[in-house]
């Protein structure tokens, strides 16, 4: 028994909530929620060696060549935003899948679900957006479907995208190839894509200069590729941030990863809505930025590419590799110290004060 | 970033740890009051550059922390009606209640949104009167005095919709409570920097009266934190025990007149219990009698509504900074941020969650866990 105290101290606790019977949107945060889902109940129902590498795409020999295969659906809220909208994300993220497996893009599908009530005059917009995404990423979409669902069954419109591309002979990116002594490449700042949505988000507007950075990054990728053979990976760090992307990497190579918090670019106007909202900017979405694990000889050869390429111009070597602390992330902070940086549980919440 | 990164320099902090290693000639055991000053320490790795002998231990400052498991229920309980929407800072949802969280209600079909101002609840009520707007009102003397100021503008404005459920908390009687009690280990505080740029510094002369413990009002950056360290084992060193105001640039002895005056205005002291402390005198604001018609509790009749909290977790000790989160077995293991045990796994501004977030390698490379 402790000793009496003058207020009554209770050693209480509440019991824990294991149960989670129904989905929460913490499952698709790209956080620990959604990573337990996706092994818990998505992947025994289908389990194959192509699904089991688990990467952004999917790649398949099919008569002697090496397709890359994706699919990725889009809700975002609002549909517009500065930036971009929704169209431009359906097309630039499934791009983006099949660039960071190394593939250049060839064809898209397009999956709109309507809801009744969406303003047609939205939907030319959107279509219009998805129309000139697709030319500059000198993409076709060749087949597509649309339903309607009843008012309230819906947020507005959703979007999926399926994309195909090939490989080229000898490109084999993966998140478990990640060495000891390799370098961790940046294409950008971090932050931009979620930060925007946020500031226009229902009860949460506040005034920002900042738009979203998406946009399709398979000339960059294929620019760092003409300039080195040293990639072992690459990712865009959409929902979850860099943060999610680089753990990912981290526990599928069995290796470490070391950030430097000087190096990792960040605009002022993220930062400063982080700081204000209690945000970790490592932890925000982005739709047009890459992360790369290099060879530690090839580094300074891929950055250079990196950095001529107009979307990589703020491109910087953010980590290395190690061999220690195996599956995790962490993070040499400013004043010289080291703290994690782990994968969450679900969405970054916004703090109280 | 001007304002920020000159409180986050690293060559200026290890002057103040090198002149912090010569004043220091024994061990001290200091209390950061704040869960933001506890998430910084943790974020930057401050504990890691101090020299031996002095022991941070974390106070009871995270609102999301101590806000208490039966009002969690009450909020549960309205959040459930259909005719309501609950609007709450957004790291309350996920604070485990008796039986389920905010998340859940939501995922349920109850109608749970976030805002970062209750002003934003205020607006939502405004446009949709067929609604019960029901704002949940936690924290500290920092938040209570946007919150009072719109129950003030609901009134006013004859508002009918809105309601607010009122757990507001105060630092000085906790302070109190954790000096009166006979495990008490802290030598000087950190004080709260937020809460005394609304209350100014004048209740913490009384505390040092009464209990002859330094208070150094700190600031939530790196070097607001070494620099309050600093000052707080200079007053050890030499004997003293005052209220030294660490955070000038924000706080001022009166502190915020404005502020506290609408605050009085809405709210009054009451007795409050804490989550993992339990109950503390005079601890708490709810609202008064002229703002009884905005009081959720009485709208939906939730003021019986009790909970008894389980022995399970050790966050007693870890709020009153008896233990650290590491001493708990359950820590990290059955006990983490998807499936919090105790509240101060929850927040990031909660001890354990921090320790967790951003300790868990330096905790297993010293083999302590």
């Amino acid at each position: 028994m402790p000793p009496e105290t003058k207020f009554d101290v209770a050693l209480n606790c509440p019991v824990p909530i294991a149960t989670r019977d129904s989905i929460l949107l913490g499952h698709g945060s790209g956080g620990r929620m959604s990573g337990d889902l996706l092994r818990n109940i998505l992947l025994p129902a289908l389990h194959n060696p192509v699904l089991d590498r688990l990467d952004d795409q999917a790649i398949v020999d099919v008569g002697g060549s090496r397709i890359a295969f994706t699919t990725d659906s889009f809700v975002v809220k609002p549909l517009f935003f500065p930036g971009g909208d929704i169209g431009t994300l359906a097309v630039n993220g499934t791009v983006n899948d099949l660039a960071m497996g190394g593939a250049e893009p060839l064809f898209l599908s397009l999956a709109l679900i309507l809801e009744e009530g969406l303003p047609l005059d939205s939907l030319r917009r959107v279509m219009e957006s998805i129309r000139v995404a697709a030319a500059l990423a000198s993409v076709a979409v060749v087949t597509g479907d649309t339903k309607v669902v009843e008012k309230g069954s819906g947020d507005g419109l959703f979007v999926n995208t399926s994309g195909i591309g090939l490989v080229p002979s000898g490109v084999r990116f993966s998140a478990d190839q990640a060495r000891p002594g390799d370098r961790v490449l940046l294409s950008g700042t971090v932050g931009d894509h979620g930060i925007t949505i946020l500031s226009q988000r229902e009860g949460l507007e506040f005034e920002s200069a900042v738009a979203s950075d998406t946009a399709a990054l398979h000339t960059l990728v294929a620019d760092m590729l003409r300039s080195s053979s040293g990639i072992r990976c690459l990712r865009d760090p959409t929902r979850g941030g860099l943060s999610s992307s680089l753990n990912e990497i981290a526990a599928r190579s069995g290796v470490g990863i070391e950030l430097e918090e000087n190096a990792i670019p960040i605009r002022e106007e993220v930062q400063g809505a982080c700081e204000m909202l209690g945000l970790d900017p490592l932890y925000v979405a982005n739709e047009g930025k890459l992360v790369a694990i290099v060879e530690r000889t090839e580094a300074d050869r891929i950055l250079e590419a990196m950095q001529q390429h107009p979307l990589g111009r703020n491109a910087r070597m953010i980590g290395t590799v190690t061999q220690s602390h195996a599956g995790m992330v962490t993070l040499r902070t400013r004043l010289g110290t080291s703290r994690i940086v782990d994968l969450l549980a679900g969405d970054q919440l916004p703090r109280i004060c | 970033m001007k304002y920020l990164d000159e409180y986050r320099d690293e060559r200026i902090a290890r002057g103040i740890v090198a002149e912090l290693g010569r004043r220091t000639t024994r061990p001290w055991v200091l209390m950061e009051i704040c869960g933001g000053q506890t998430h910084t320490l943790m974020r930057y790795g401050i504990d890691e550059m101090l020299p031996a002998g002095i022991e941070l231990v974390h106070g009871p400052g995270c609102p999301v922390c101590v806000t208490s498991l039966e009002t969690i229920d009450k909020a549960i309980s309205i959040a459930s009606r259909p005719d309501v929407t609950l609007i709450s800072y957004g790291d309350m949802l996920r604070v485990p209640g008796s039986h389920t969280d905010l998340f859940h209600v939501k995922a349920q079909g109850g109608d749970v949104r976030v805002v970062y101002s209750p002003t934003e609840a205020l607006k939502f009520a405004r446009s949709n009167p067929s609604r019960k707007v029901v704002f949940f009102a936690v924290g500290f003397e920092t938040t209570a005095p946007a919150n009072a100021m719109a129950v003030w503008q609901a009134k006013r404005e004859g508002l009918r919709n809105f309601s607010m459920l009122a757990s507001h908390v105060l630092v000085p009687p906790a302070i109190r409570a954790l000096m009166s009690s006979p495990r008490n280990r802290v030598q000087g505080f950190i004080g709260p920097g937020h809460v005394c740029t609304i209350m100014g510094y004048r209740e913490y002369e009384d505390l040092i009266r009464e209990f002859h413990v330094p208070i150094v009002v700190g600031g939530f950056e790196p070097l607001d934190l070494l620099e309050a360290i600093l000052m707080l084992v200079t007053q050890l060193e030499e004997g003293r025990a005052v209220v030294e105001n660490q955070y000038v640039r924000s706080v001022t002895y009166e502190g915020n007149l404005l502020a506290q005056k609408v605050l009085g205005e809405v709210f009054e002291v009451c007795d409050r219990k804490w989550r993992g402390i339990g109950g503390i005198p005079e601890s708490g604001l709810s609202l008064r009698e002229e703002y009884a018609e905005f009081d959720a509790n009485r709208i939906f009749g939730t003021e019986g509504v009790t909970a008894d909290e389980p022995a399970e977790c050790i966050s007693a000790e870890v709020l009153q900074g008896l233990k650290k989160p590491t001493d708990c077995s359950a820590f990290g293991t059955r006990c983490t941020p998807e499936n919090p045990l105790g509240a101060p796994m929850v927040s990031s501004e909660g001890a354990c969650a921090a320790y967790y977030l951003y300790r868990r390698h330096a905790i297993a490379a010293s083999g302590n866990h």
